[in-house]
């Protein structure tokens, strides 16, 4: 298991996500003699889980049982222990096509944060890239980094426990693609500047309020970055559903050929369609995303 | 740092060469096409050569002088400046009678052939409107935004990406595409967890553009096997990627047709036996069939001389001749077709091995296919506990295959979704959204595979695939 690269079968030290049931999964580290509380009961690691495939039923001390699943950067992000608020894949699926991120790609990004996105970049820019991520909490910046070892993603990325407003990425010249979510990301426009190549690249900057992108634009204009584009995407869940609708009864047809034999009563008073319903609430604003590129200098 | 490391070997990567594919830029339109030299290439109602680009950067800037040649653009600094420092402070004495404009659209005509540039045919714009002055500052700098779209023709010539072309074709052809938007490919290809090394499947009818995304995405590791209908696999869109030559080493494919073959494990890939080559001639088979070998080099090089030449004299030996250079020429084609036809088995074979273990790690589906069939055939493929994600312009047919997948159990983390998608205009003061917006970009199913798919009974499946939760139960209850 690595969050980059598949395995057929579980084996100690890997991450599993368990899937308790919809929307709910945690992640497990397996250790041999381990053992993890479910509300379906215990899963006890070396008999349940080391040596099982990915995808099978495990059948837990109650009676109950869960799936264990691979992990993937976008299971990760439904489950990971938040320490701060992070990015989700819908947003994340954006900044990834945006920024053009594929393997091989150098990347930037600040903060850390819980590492959500982090993990979407390292999948996407594995085996040959690499991604320097800058954050200024230093236990967030110290968990991250395990975590990334525990992922199996570590030779692929540099955690550097700095403020990225003053000090930068601590890297020159070598970026393909910045990503920016801090709270002034105007201040580090020309940090981002100074790491990416010099044949140029992308940028992007996430931002919940208003007035963060309007400066931050400001300063990327001044800066010299061009084809500058804020966007807003939001995901909409359709749930499926069968509903039964009812039919109204107007009463026997008293049409000209209705005299002699009656109408039979009518059998159906509804029918069952299937359908979608919107969630009766959904994430309406994450952030906006400003996208920009820097020219060659 | 690494800042100023070889700059210059670098650069060979960023110039653009004849043969390279490419993609012209102009505001927001886009064309993808390949450098040509001598080559009239028609980009917005305009003719033009891309001659001049050879040897310049990529992501140049290029204004269309006369005769459609391309000269770097140099951007004036001060562009437009020097006329705000009149300005009205709102439109109370603006009337629009349509007579501000002094210049006629002859006038217009005439100063394009005296060759005046965009630039400055917008100053005469600006000079000979009498309501500029006028116009608050905020009003004359849309007015210079509005003209400077449509007079200046600066063109940007730009490396492909899957950013770019996914733009491209929502824009330009969305039909070709199945109306799919370049966000939702961007979901796609997150949800679908598409990465280097993995092996995906792919089944698309979007003119080979999610192919060449996850193409790009895989970055030449692993393989992706494009499941096709019909005779033969269309992806012309992925030659607008421009990618190596090895990056075309991963891409397999295999015609959907063969799939029930496939899983019933009766599909011969196995090397064709004379009996095959005997349906193609039977009168010089059984012969033939020995000596392949031996008369490949032979049978080639006959082949080029004596095709189109025709015998003129017609002694014995000269009949001789023709008759052997017929028997050649017959033999040769024959031997064309056979390398043909064992190419396509290797192919399909090579196809088949990946497949056969029902080990893919991904699958992608985006078709005008009826989703539901194309989805239940090919899930079969999938490992236990990989993604899948399956793309239709309309929502019905996905809400057919979400139940039918909930039907049958060895499915979980359904999701039936769309994106929405809203850009914004962001300037000092005049921040809001764009006025028009996307209506829609097609709409995802996107679920994980796990083992029970292998052995599921079709009878009662559905219980049996939620975990009992009491508090589920009912919800599961109401869902199906």
């Amino acid at each position: 298991m690595s969050f980059v690269e598949y395995s057929e079968r579980i084996r100690e030290g890997d991450v599993v996500i368990i899937y308790l049931g919809h929307e709910s999964m945690m992640p497990v580290k397996v250790q041999a003699g381990g053992k993890t509380q479910t509300r379906y009961g215990a899963i006890r690691h070396s008999t349940d889980l080391i040596g099982q495939s990915f995808g099978s039923k495990v059948t837990c001390s109650k009676g109950g049982w869960v799936l264990v699943l691979h992990p993937t950067p976008e299971l990760w992000t439904v489950s990971l222990p938040h320490r701060t608020q992070i990015l989700y894949t819908t947003d994340i699926a954006t900044i990834t096509m945006m920024l053009e991120l594929k393997p091989g790609s150098v990347v930037c990004e600040s903060g850390t944060g819980s590492g959500s996105l982090s993990h979407a970049i390292l999948r996407t820019i594995a085996p040959t890239g690499h991604l320097h991520t800058v954050e200024f909490h230093q236990q967030r910046a110290e968990k991250v980094e395990q975590e990334f070892q525990e992922h199996r993603v570590d030779h692929l990325v540099t955690v550097r426990n700095q403020d990225v407003c003053r000090e930068g990425f601590g890297v020159a010249g070598v970026a393909d693609a910045v990503f920016l979510d801090i709270p002034s990301p105007w201040e580090a426009v020309g940090h981002a500047h100074t790491a990416m190549k010099r044949h140029g690249g992308r940028l992007c900057s996430f931002s919940p309020c208003i007035e963060q992108v309007q400066r931050t634009c400001e300063a990327l204009t001044e800066r010299g970055f061009h084809d500058l584009s804020t966007l807003e995407v939001a995901l909409r869940v359709h749930g499926v559903r069968s509903v039964g609708l009812s039919l109204p009864d107007f009463g026997p047809d008293a049409g000209p050929d209705a005299g002699e034999t009656p109408a039979p009563a009518p059998v159906h008073t509804s029918v069952a369609i299937k359908t979608t319903i919107p969630p009766r609430e959904m994430t309406g604003h994450t952030g906006y995303l400003t996208f920009a590129t820097k020219p060659r200098t | 740092m690494a800042a100023a490391e070889g700059t210059e070997e670098d650069d060979a990567a960023y110039i653009i060469k004849e043969g390279d594919c490419v993609v012209l830029k102009r505001g927001d339109i886009f064309k993808a096409l390949k450098v040509q030299l001598n080559k009239k290439v028609m980009f917005e109602k305009q003719w033009l050569f891309l001659d001049k680009a050879v040897g310049q950067l990529y992501s140049t800037a290029f204004e269309v002088v006369s005769g459609g040649h391309l000269e770097p653009h140099k951007a004036k600094t001060t562009e437009g400046s020097a006329d705000t420092a009149e300005a009205g402070a709102d439109n109370r004495n603006i009337v629009d009678d349509g007579k501000s404009q002094k210049l006629t659209r002859d006038d217009i005509e005439t100063l394009k052939e005296q060759g005046l540039k965009g630039q400055d045919i917008i100053q005469q714009l600006i000079d000979n409107s009498s309501t500029f002055r006028d116009k608050t500052e905020f009003s004359q700098q849309k007015y210079i935004k509005k003209k400077k779209k449509k007079y200046e023709s600066t063109i940007t010539v730009l490396k492909p990406s899957c950013r770019i072309l996914a733009m491209m074709y929502h824009g330009r052809e969305p039909a070709k595409v199945c109306h799919l938007r370049h966000d939702t490919l961007a979901q796609m290809l997150t949800l679908g967890n598409i990465h280097a090394g993995s092996k995906v499947l792919v089944f698309e009818t979007c003119s080979g553009l999610v192919l060449g995304a996850v193409m790009e995405r895989m970055g030449g590791y692993g393989s992706v096997v494009q499941m096709y209908p019909g005779g033969e696999a269309v992806r012309a869109g992925v030659e607008s990627f421009g990618f190596p030559p090895h990056f075309h080493d991963t891409l397999h494919e295999f015609p959907i047709c063969h799939v029930n073959a496939l899983l019933a494990g009766t599909l011969n890939t196995a090397p064709a036996k004379e009996p095959e080559a005997d349906a193609n001639d039977p009168s010089k088979a059984g012969e033939e069939a020995g000596q392949t070998d031996e008369d490949m080099g032979g049978g080639g090089g006959g082949g080029g001389e004596g095709g189109p030449e025709e015998p003129k004299m017609e002694t014995s030996t000269a009949a001789q001749d023709k008759q052997r250079e017929w028997d050649k020429l017959k033999e040769n084609r024959l031997q064309e077709k056979k390398v043909k036809m064992e190419e396509k088995r290797k192919k399909l074979a090579s196809a088949a091995a990946l497949l056969e273990g029902k080990n893919a790690d991904g699958l992608i589906i985006a078709s005008r296919f009826h989703p539901s069939l194309v989805l239940l055939g090919l899930i079969k493929f999938l490992a236990p506990s990989r993604p899948f994600v399956v793309y239709s312009q309309y929502i019905e047919p996905l809400i057919e295959c979400y139940t039918k997948l909930k039907d049958q159990g060895g499915t979980v983390n359904l999701q039936l979704t769309d994106s929405w998608l809203r850009h914004y205009q962001v300037l000092p003061n005049r921040t809001h959204p764009v006025l028009q917006m996307s209506g829609g970009g097609g709409y995802l199913l996107t679920g994980t595979t796990t083992v029970n798919m292998r052995n599921f009974k079709a009878a009662g499946a559905q219980q049996a695939d939620e975990p009992p939760a009491p508090k589920k139960l009912k919800l599961s209850g109401s869902e199906g």
